[in-house]
């Protein structure tokens, strides 16, 4: 790269890093990387305010790791990241195939199906509470009642979502399968389903990789919504005991913050810990993609 | 052949009925933030009735509830979402440019933690981020686009190196050539160029900034300045009986931007999520 630039390029933009790259690094260092590592830092640290840390080492990590809470909430996530992963993407694939066979009114149904996409995460929590709640009041109960309810009726939601999203990815992804290969198969006499299974879906093995990735952390990240709909209602247990059984991990973590003011180091060190999940997730796709890259 | 087609025609159907069912939500939405409250509650998938129609009341209501008038939070919405997106435009390209073209180790740095920041969660970084803004006075619709020029470069700067390091230095050889500097070079030869890409990290900007609840709550004063999520569950939260008709009035006037940008824009929307999925 630095190879190719010619002396004619570099030098004068050179001259001008306090215009073009300066800004962006400072807003860069305030909004990103200082409070990264002192956050890094403070989860060692037992304190309300960022003024009066006081170090205490692994403390934190301790009492995060016996917090039942964060535990339950650590697992009811996995749980959710697991299953919504596997019904978004099967169904986006699904609409994703229909969409890609030429039928009447595709445009259309993929507009409709993408559109819930660009809803934020508080409002969708209301919009499908009113639905659920209309529906079940008719049982006397309702969604906060009930961890299932939570549960599927966050899965529902998530679905609605996030399936036009997945979509997109898929069609692309149909789309780029090369039109030869189709036709060597019609010449050779391939039906439906074995140009499914033989051609396309072996073809689509880089679009099943995000997807299953995005959809894996954006299961793990989810807080807006879950705030909405249930926030972690129904609870159980009280006191230091209370479960909240439909709290995800990032909502827990929002929560160590700024429910509990005598001591943030606890909130702190779960931040650290739910970092280093989501990286790893995220790093284990890179390999992913790369390992496949290499075969192909 | 007429087999295949009768087929084709029945997919049609089907996928013409869940879109349907798809777009019901929204329907809902509207449909009962013109009725009472107590019909709302017990019979949220009927139609308004003569008895439970209550015309604008919810909207009139919903615009002054809650102390906040609900027209500064989609003020502040849109000042926030529109000077945070175009911050981001134009510094991460400028950036990005400079890290492609120098290439030098430090250039390099900058861009490896970039990389790095698109893997962290926010909630690593919110409480010293919020507190960070505080005591650098970012805590207002006017600054808090620095915070999100801040937090955002990381997906932005990837994405506009990758482009950049595909455009031929040859155009911005002649342009230098011919005697123009640097900042003319980038402003009238490398800007035009960028502009597919400018498009699709706006649109992700937009819609992530527009939506976000989480950083703003935190880092904006909510007794001064709220947006339209954080009013929103500001309505829902804070109060033992929650207005349903006017939550819902609210919903309806916040989903509203988002439809028309949606269908104004689709082919670009769609595009750009595709692009910044594929590389994020």
């Amino acid at each position: 790269m630095t190879a190719l630039n010619s002396k004619l390029i570099r030098r004068p933009i050179q001259r001008y890093v306090w215009l073009f790259l300066l800004p962006t690094f400072a807003a860069f260092c305030v909004g990103f990387l200082y409070p990264f590592f002192k956050g890094f830092y403070l989860s060692f640290c037992k304190f309300r305010i960022t003024k009066d840390a006081t170090f205490v080492g692994l403390e934190n990590y301790k009492i995060a790791f016996s917090d039942s809470s964060f535990l339950y909430s650590f697992a009811y996530t996995a749980v959710f990241a697991v299953v919504s992963l596997l019904i978004i993407n099967v169904f986006a694939f699904i609409v994703a195939y229909i969409l890609t066979q030429n039928i009447k009114g595709a445009n259309i149904f993929r507009t409709v199906f993408f559109m819930p996409n660009l809803i934020g995460g508080i409002v969708l929590g209301y919009i499908w509470l009113m639905i659920f709640d209309g529906f079940l009041t008719r049982y006397n109960t309702a969604v906060v009642l009930e961890t299932k309810y939570g549960f599927w009726g966050l899965i529902i939601l998530l679905c609605w979502q996030q399936i036009g999203y997945m979509m997109i990815i898929y069609i692309a992804g149909l789309q780029a399968i090369p039109e030869d290969m189709m036709e060597a198969a019609d010449i050779d006499g391939a039906t439906k389903w074995q140009k499914l299974w033989k051609i396309t879906i072996p073809n689509m093995m880089p679009s099943f990789t995000i997807c299953t990735f995005l959809s894996l952390t954006n299961g793990f990240k989810l807080y807006d919504q879950n705030l909405a709909l249930t926030n972690g209602r129904p609870f159980t247990g009280t006191g230091a005991d209370q479960i909240k059984t439909t709290q995800m991990l990032a909502h827990n973590i929002v929560e160590a913050f700024y429910a509990s003011a005598r001591n943030r180091g606890p909130g702190q060190a779960k931040a650290v810990v739910f970092f280093i999940l989501v990286a790893g997730i995220s790093v284990a796709q890179l390999r992913f993609t790369r390992s496949r890259e290499v075969q192909q | 052949m007429k087999k295949e087609s009768r087929k084709k025609l029945v997919m049609s159907i089907i996928m013409a009925f869940i879109s349907v069912i798809y777009l019901t939500p929204i329907f809902l939405v509207l449909m009962n933030s013109f009725k009472t409250n107590d019909s709302i509650n017990m019979d949220t998938f009927a139609f308004p009735s003569e008895e439970t129609f209550v015309g604008w009341a919810n909207y009139i209501k919903g615009m002054t509830f809650g102390n906040y008038p609900f027209a500064n939070s989609v003020a502040y919405s849109f000042i926030i979402t529109v000077a945070s997106t175009g911050l981001i435009l134009i510094c991460c390209s400028m950036a990005a440019w400079y890290i492609a073209r120098v290439g030098d180790k430090v250039c390099n740095l900058v861009y490896y933690l970039c990389v790095f920041s698109m893997v962290v969660p926010f909630q690593m970084v919110m409480f010293t981020l919020s507190r960070t803004a505080d005591s650098l006075g970012l805590n207002t619709p006017w600054t808090i686009p620095i915070i999100y020029l801040g937090f955002g470069a990381g997906l932005a700067i990837f994405m506009f190196v990758g482009f950049v390091k595909s455009i031929p230095l040859e155009i911005e050889e002649a342009a230098a050539i011919d005697g123009c500097g640097p900042v003319r070079t980038f402003f009238f030869v490398v800007l035009p160029m960028l502009k597919p890409t400018l498009i699709s990290v706006g649109v992700l900007e937009i819609m992530w900034v527009w939506n976000d609840y989480l950083l703003p709550y935190l880092v904006l004063d909510r007794n001064k300045h709220m947006t339209i999520p954080i009013h929103i569950q500001y309505l829902r939260g804070s109060y033992g009986t929650v207005d349903l008709g006017a939550t819902m009035a609210l919903i309806l006037l916040s989903i509203i931007p988002v439809i028309v940008f949606y269908l104004l824009a689709q082919k670009h929307i769609i595009r750009g999520v595709a692009a910044g999925a594929v590389k994020g």
